[in-house]
């Protein structure tokens, strides 16, 4: 499903050269629960964002579903994105002039899905989160666990293939993260491949496999016991 | 058609700046506003200098002898002649592109002296002889009565078409002067119309209302003129340059009266054409200013526009990459912006447009209210193209406007516009 060889990524600020990935090979399969650890810094949210095609990288390749993702134009990424990849931030990023069901509806009129039909799928997904009452609610009206599961149902109407997630549980308490950990293995199991950065022990264990980078590339990795 | 996704981040961002928005859109507003209000007394003025030339024939010219300046043939310098009746049948019979040819010739009333008289009423007027061609050159208008006709010209009647002042002056207020008599310089002519100014403004010598008209070959027989014409009317049909036309008379003139080929003084004359063409131009440079004073306001109302949208896509740097990140194409990112753009000039454009047509009908009313015949006013105006042409015109300015801010949204990489804080 997603296919990584020997991947360089160096961002360049003013004369230094930064060199974040080193020759970082990864292959990970269709319906994996996967987290990425690491020490701030070891590029952790650098590699997400290559797999999102938020960001370009240097060598090597990047294979998404077979597709070399490679020199797209702004066009063909936006639609792999919107058509293959879910996004889950730290911060959530909705839109704070949408109310929630509009939030999730979101991929889907970029896909030129009608108003009435995204607005009762985004209506569907924000039931299963739990949040069906709080659908015309503006994202500062919520909390922040209710706007990660708004932002979490956004990255799923699409139906993509793979779930990004950096940090997700990053702003919220113990309590709350463990419960959209939930949530994604739920969501795990209808076949989705996610994968998740994070800091903490008790969110990657809640994954399948653990992948830890240390100086651009994969230190080591495990199998979690689930 | 009515994509409510777009709409609903237009009006947030203007929403939350109202005061921006507002100041934004007043430069716009003002802008079209001042372009109408120009425009339309501009149309004014057109109409007010239009009619000031009313009915006046425009490819005209008038010549009249002066003294020479040059000894020639035997003649002095500084010498006197006159124009005959036979150079008037000449020039008519030779020159092709002559429409009309009108001589005059002119007495007054000599320093105040009375020299028309009806019973006890008398008065002291201009008396002109001219052919009935001269009505088609600078015409009069015709109260009651006629002008001087051929008749008249072959038959040396005693006939005069007088004033409207004259009438009033020589006839009781409900008195019909057509077929009375009149007594000028003791000599009896019978009236047959008044006359009053044209429609034209432009006054050729003397005051129409006060001047007494008779057959040209009338007046050189009372007054001992023999076959002296002292200045003509000349009109070229249209295709002829009255340039062109005022050299040739003018060469042919100086030949019959012996006058040096190069003296070109002696000829004296006007070429209305040519004053007309001035004015013309003036008025088409007053268009053109207005348009250029106008757009120019308008355009540094456009920038505003555009520097507030840089400033709406770097405030939005954040959204435009969660959008981005959701699959919205550069295309689409740059379609709302331009959207905006094209609204925000259009909308404030209108209202300008809307105004500015309802302040100049605003003073066309008033002016016809108050009984106004002044054009400038009453025919001040905005047609219907012209105010088309001007939201036209802020529809492309509008896309100029979002154009660069648009390319500036999509220039930057989604990651870094997620970045954004
Ligand atoms: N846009 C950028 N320009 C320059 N340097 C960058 C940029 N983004 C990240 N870096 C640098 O690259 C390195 C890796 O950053 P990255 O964000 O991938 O780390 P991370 O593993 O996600 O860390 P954290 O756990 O703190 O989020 C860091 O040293 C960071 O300073
Ligand atoms: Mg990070």
């Amino acid at each position: 499903m997603i296919e990584l060889k020997g991947l360089h990524k160096s961002y360049i600020t003013g004369n230094n050269k930064l060199h974040v990935l080193k020759g970082l090979d990864l292959i990970i399969e269709q319906g994996e629960l996967i987290s990425v650890m690491g020490s701030s810094g070891s590029g952790k949210s650098t590699l997400l964002n290559v797999l999102g095609i938020l960001d370009s990288y240097d060598e090597g390749y990047y294979k998404l579903n077979n597709t070399l993702m490679n020199n797209l134009t702004e066009k063909k990424a936006a639609h792999y994105r919107n058509n293959m990849i879910g996004f889950v931030f730290q911060s959530f990023n909705l839109i704070s002039f949408k109310n929630a069901m509009e939030n999730v509806a979101l991929p889907l009129y970029y896909q030129g899905v009608s108003r009435k039909k995204r607005n009762q799928i985004a209506l569907e997904y924000l039931d299963r989160m739990g949040l069906k009452e709080w659908a015309d609610h503006m994202p500062n009206e919520l909390s922040g666990g209710q706007m990660q599961r708004v932002a979490i149902a956004r990255s799923m109407i699409s139906k993509p293939k793979v779930i990004l997630a950096d940090e997700p549980t990053g702003a919220l308490d113990s309590t709350t993260s463990l419960e959209v950990m939930d949530l994604f293995r739920e969501i795990n199991s209808s076949g989705i491949t996610i994968i998740i950065v994070t800091h903490e022990k008790d969110i990657s264990e809640k994954t399948d496999r653990i992948i830890y980078l240390k100086d651009g590339i994969i230190e080591s990795e495990f199998i979690s016991k689930n | 058609m009515f994509d409510k996704e777009k709409w609903q981040e237009i009006f947030s961002s203007l929403k939350n700046n109202k005061m921006r928005t507002t100041l934004t859109v007043f430069g716009v507003f003002w802008g079209i506003f001042m372009l109408i209000i120009m425009l339309g007394l501009g149309m004014g003025f057109k109409s007010m200098i239009q009619e000031g030339f009313g009915d006046f024939a425009t490819n005209s010219l008038l010549i009249w002898p002066q003294q020479t300046t040059k000894a020639y043939k035997g003649f002095p310098r500084n010498r006197r002649y006159m124009f005959t009746n036979e150079d008037v049948q000449t020039i008519k019979e030779k020159f092709p592109e002559i429409e009309f040819i009108a001589p005059k010739l002119r007495a007054f009333g000599s320093e105040g002296a009375n020299n028309a008289t009806r019973g006890t009423k008398t008065g002291a007027f201009s008396v002109e002889g001219t052919f009935p061609e001269y009505n088609l050159i600078d015409p009069s208008k015709i109260i009651s009565g006629r002008f001087v006709n051929n008749v008249d010209i072959k038959e040396y009647k005693k006939v005069a078409v007088i004033g409207k002042y004259v009438k009033d002056v020589l006839f009781d207020k409900d008195e019909n002067p057509i077929g009375e008599y009149i007594k000028i310089n003791g000599i009896y002519f019978q009236v047959v119309g008044v006359l009053t100014k044209g429609a034209s403004n432009i006054s050729l010598g003397s005051d129409k209302d006060r001047s007494i008209v008779i057959p040209l070959t009338t007046f050189q027989k009372v007054y001992n003129r023999g076959n002296e014409v002292g200045f003509c009317a000349v009109t070229a049909v249209k295709e002829a340059n009255i340039a062109q036309v005022q050299q040739k008379i003018n060469t042919f003139l100086r030949s019959r009266h012996s006058i040096a080929p190069d003296d070109e003084q002696a000829v004296g004359g006007f070429n209305l054409a040519k004053e007309f063409k001035k004015i013309f131009k003036m008025i088409t440079g007053i268009g053109i200013l207005i348009w250029i004073v106008g757009t120019a306001t308008l355009l540094a109302g456009v920038i505003g526009v555009s520097n507030i949208m840089l400033v709406v896509v770097k405030e939005r740097t954040k959204e435009i990459g969660i959008q981005r990140a959701l699959g919205a194409t550069p295309f689409k990112i740059m379609n709302n912006i331009i959207t905006e753009a094209i609204f925000l000039t259009a909308s404030s454009g209108y209202m300008g447009i809307v105004l500015g047509v309802g302040v100049i009908e605003l003073i066309k009313m008033i002016a016809n209210n108050s009984g106004s015949d002044n054009p400038f006013f009453t025919h001040a105006g905005v047609n219907l193209n012209v105010a088309l042409m001007a939201l036209f015109i802020l529809v492309i300015f509008g896309v100029f406007a979002g154009f660069i801010p648009a390319k500036r949204a999509i220039s930057i990489k989604p990651i870094d516009a997620l970045r954004d804080e």
